[in-house]
Formats: C-alpha cells, sequence, structure tokens
C-alpha cells in the first residue's frame, strides 16, 4: 500500500486539479503513474505477458483516472479509488489480449509501491490508436505529447484559438477512452 | 497509446478543466427527472379526486413515506455504487428501510383490518394502473439517471443501473400515490413491487450495457 503521506499529497493535487490546476494535476499523475506500473508489472509477469502490456495498462489507468476525475469522493481517501480503477482497467486490457484474469483487489491495494523505469511501446501501437482520431485532434495530440507544445503554441501553429484547442483536445482524450472500451467490446 | 506515458501525461495535464463532481451530476439528473415525471403527472394523471379528504388519512399519507424513503435511500446509494470501487456493502443496508416500513405497515394493517376485508383490500381497484403507470413515470428520471452515470464509473455497470432503477420508481411511485385511491397497505405491498421490480430490471439490464467504462 502507498504511505499515508503520499496519498495525502494524492488528495491535495487532485484536489487543486478538480479545480483547474493544471501543475498540480501534473504532479499527481507523475505521482501515481510508478505505483500503477509496478502494479500492472507484477501482474503481467506472473501471467507472462510483455512489458508493453503493462506499460499499456498504466497509459489506460492515466486516461481513465483522467476522464473520471469527478468519481473520487473527496471525503474518501484516494488511495482505493486508484487501485479500484486500476484493477478495473488491468482485467479490460488482460482480456483484451484474450488471457483470462482475475484481480483480487487486495493485491492491487498491497503493490501499489513505486518502481520507476518506464518503458517503450512500439510505434504500431500508437498509430492504431490515434489513427482513429479525426486529423485536426491527431494534429493537436502530436504537437503536445509528442513535440511538446503547449496549448498556445499548438493555438498559433494551428491558426486556432487556444480556446478551441481546449474542446478539441478534451474531445480527443474522451475519443480515445471510448476506443479502448470499443476495443474490449469486440471480443 | 503512446511511445512515452510521459508524453500521455503532458496531454491530460493539459486537459485540465474544472469538472463537475459526480455528486453534482447526479442532483441535477434528480431535479430534471422529477420535474419530467411531474409534468407527465399533471397531464396525464393528476390527483385523485378526493385528495382533499386522503391527506387526512393516515394510510394515504404512509404511503408517501414508503415511497419517498425509497427514492431517497436509492439516490444515496447511486452515489456510491457509481464510483470505482463502490458496492452495496458501503451503504446497501440503507435500501432496506423502505421495505422495513411497508413490512411494518403491513403487520398493522391485518392486525386492524377484519378478516374478510384482506383480500378486497389486496385487490384493490387500481392495480393494473399502478403496474402500468409506476413504469411510465419512472421513464424520465431512470432516463436522467443513468446518464449523469455514464460520467460516472460503477465498478458494477449492472448494479449502478439497477439501484438507479430503483431511486427513479420511487419517484415514480410518490407520484403515482398521490393518484391512487388503494390506500391499504396490503394494496402497496402486493402491486407497487412488481412494478418497481419491472423498472430495475430495466436499469439492470440498460446499466450492464451502458454505463461499462
Amino acid at each position: 500500500m502507498t504511505t499515508s503521506s503520499q496519498e495525502n499529497d494524492w488528495a491535495v493535487w487532485m484536489r487543486a486539479a478538480m479545480t483547474g490546476d493544471a501543475g498540480a494535476y501534473r504532479q499527481l499523475l507523475v505521482s501515481v503513474a510508478p505505483h500503477v506500473r509496478a502494479v500492472a508489472r507484477s501482474r503481467c509477469r506472473r501471467l507472462g505477458a510483455p512489458e508493453s502490456e503493462a506499460e499499456d495498462v498504466v497509459q489506460e489507468v492515466l486516461l481513465t483516472i483522467h476522464l473520471k476525475r469527478r468519481t473520487w469522493d473527496q471525503s474518501r481517501p484516494i488511495g482505493p479509488w486508484v487501485a479500484a480503477i486500476t484493477r478495473n482497467k488491468l482485467i479490460d486490457v488482460l482480456r483484451r489480449r484474450g488471457r483470462r484474469v482475475s484481480v483480487p483487489i487486495e493485491e492491487v491495494m498491497d503493490s501499489l509501491q513505486a518502481e520507476d523505469q518506464t518503458s517503450e511501446l512500439s510505434a504500431h501501437e500508437i498509430d492504431t490508436l490515434l489513427g482513429h482520431l479525426k486529423a485536426q485532434q491527431r494534429e493537436i495530440v502530436k504537437s503536445i505529447s509528442l513535440n511538446g507544445n503547449s496549448i498556445r503554441e499548438t493555438a498559433d501553429r494551428l491558426q486556432m484559438t487556444e480556446g478551441a484547442i481546449r474542446v478539441a483536445l478534451h474531445r480527443a482524450l474522451k475519443t480515445l477512452g471510448a476506443l479502448y472500451r470499443s476495443n474490449v467490446r469486440e471480443d | 497509446m503512446f511511445v512515452k506515458t510521459d508524453d500521455l501525461i503532458d496531454l491530460l495535464a493539459q486537459d485540465s478543466a474544472p469538472t463537475w463532481r459526480l455528486r453534482s451530476l447526479l442532483a441535477m439528473a434528480l431535479a430534471v427527472g422529477i420535474i419530467i415525471a411531474a409534468i407527465l403527472f399533471f397531464v396525464g394523471i393528476g390527483f385523485r379526486p378526493d385528495i382533499s379528504e386522503a391527506v387526512r388519512s393516515n394510510r394515504f399519507l404512509f404511503k408517501f413515506v414508503v415511497t419517498v424513503s425509497l427514492a431517497v435511500t436509492a439516490i444515496w446509494v447511486t452515489l456510491s455504487v457509481g464510483r470505482p470501487g463502490g458496492s452495496l456493502a458501503h451503504r446497501g443496508l440503507a435500501l432496506a428501510i423502505a421495505p422495513a416500513l411497508l413490512a411494518c405497515a403491513t403487520v398493522v394493517e391485518l392486525l386492524v383490518l377484519p378478516e374478510n376485508q384482506w383480500m378486497p383490500r389486496l385487490v384493490g381497484h387500481n392495480a393494473r394502473f399502478c403496474l402500468t403507470l409506476i413504469p411510465l413515470l419512472s421513464i424520465g428520471p431512470l432516463a436522467c439517471l443513468l446518464a449523469a452515470l455514464r460520467e460516472g464509473a460503477p465498478s458494477s455497470p449492472g448494479l449502478a443501473g439497477a439501484v438507479a432503477g430503483l431511486a427513479a420508481s420511487g419517484i415514480a411511485a410518490t407520484f403515482y400515490a398521490a393518484n391512487c385511491t388503494d390506500d391499504s397497505a396490503l394494496f402497496v405491498i402486493t402491486w407497487y413491487p412488481i412494478a418497481i421490480l419491472i423498472v430495475t430490471t430495466a436499469g439492470y439490464l440498460i446499466g450492464s450495457k451502458l454505463l461499462r467504462w
């Protein structure tokens, strides 16, 4: 389980994030990622799944935390909330890859401990998902994530307003979340 | 999805506009759902003709104690099962309140009514209306609650849909009870649960499809 001081940090950052504090939000995601990675890796190792699958879980969990952040009840601890999302997505991703899985929540809670190396996904994985986005959304996503531009720089480059960029980015992220879900349903 | 997870984090951090909390979304869905049911009620069926006398009857008033407590407890439980990790373990017991109240009233009714009155009161005059109007009145509230829950993340989508169905039928039954002239607990405990079961089953089926995330 995570230390309580760390969970306190997460809760503080998430509260700030819910009011629109991008810096706090970034800190939260950066801090949560290694914990999710540790859980995903130990689970994938046990099932003999490749490391890239674990990183896939990490990214899907982060995206879900993002899209569903409104569901954290601020009067409750945030650790179990993260653990529940991790468990849910772990099952989804592994099932999608045709593995039979059951993931006890206690185990997720127990092994939410830091392990800090990232692994990279193959270029092919990226293209399959981002390829489903509208051209403009894909352009915005690539500009911000791969090229590291800010919203403002992206707006200047694409000759759009910052507001329009924000709306398009939000839609793109929702679409990515939906794409993951439809992948699950196909099988 | 991305070569580096840090790239994704950069992306997510940029989309950090303040969001509505699930609680607020459900509150809004509840309000809109009640308004829809109210419009349907006043346009379609309205109060029973003898409403001014009825409000002095304990039997009539007790129907609302039961239906309102069903609606309130079910909404409260929806708030919990609509979140990741939510289950009936946290608040599920609250759902026993409305049935327990109704069971007590039924016992009292059996004690005070002469035995030859039991069957006529149980059968009543409005069973068919009860079974159709409660599901009809609950469509609006159920649709609104499910729409709000789509923004949630229930660990068990079917369960969340079913509990939303209970809440919606609690609202619908509250309106219907103001129209129905059968006030005996024997009638209520026989027919209302069937109508509520229909709505709850619909909620379960729709929820297990619609509320995945």
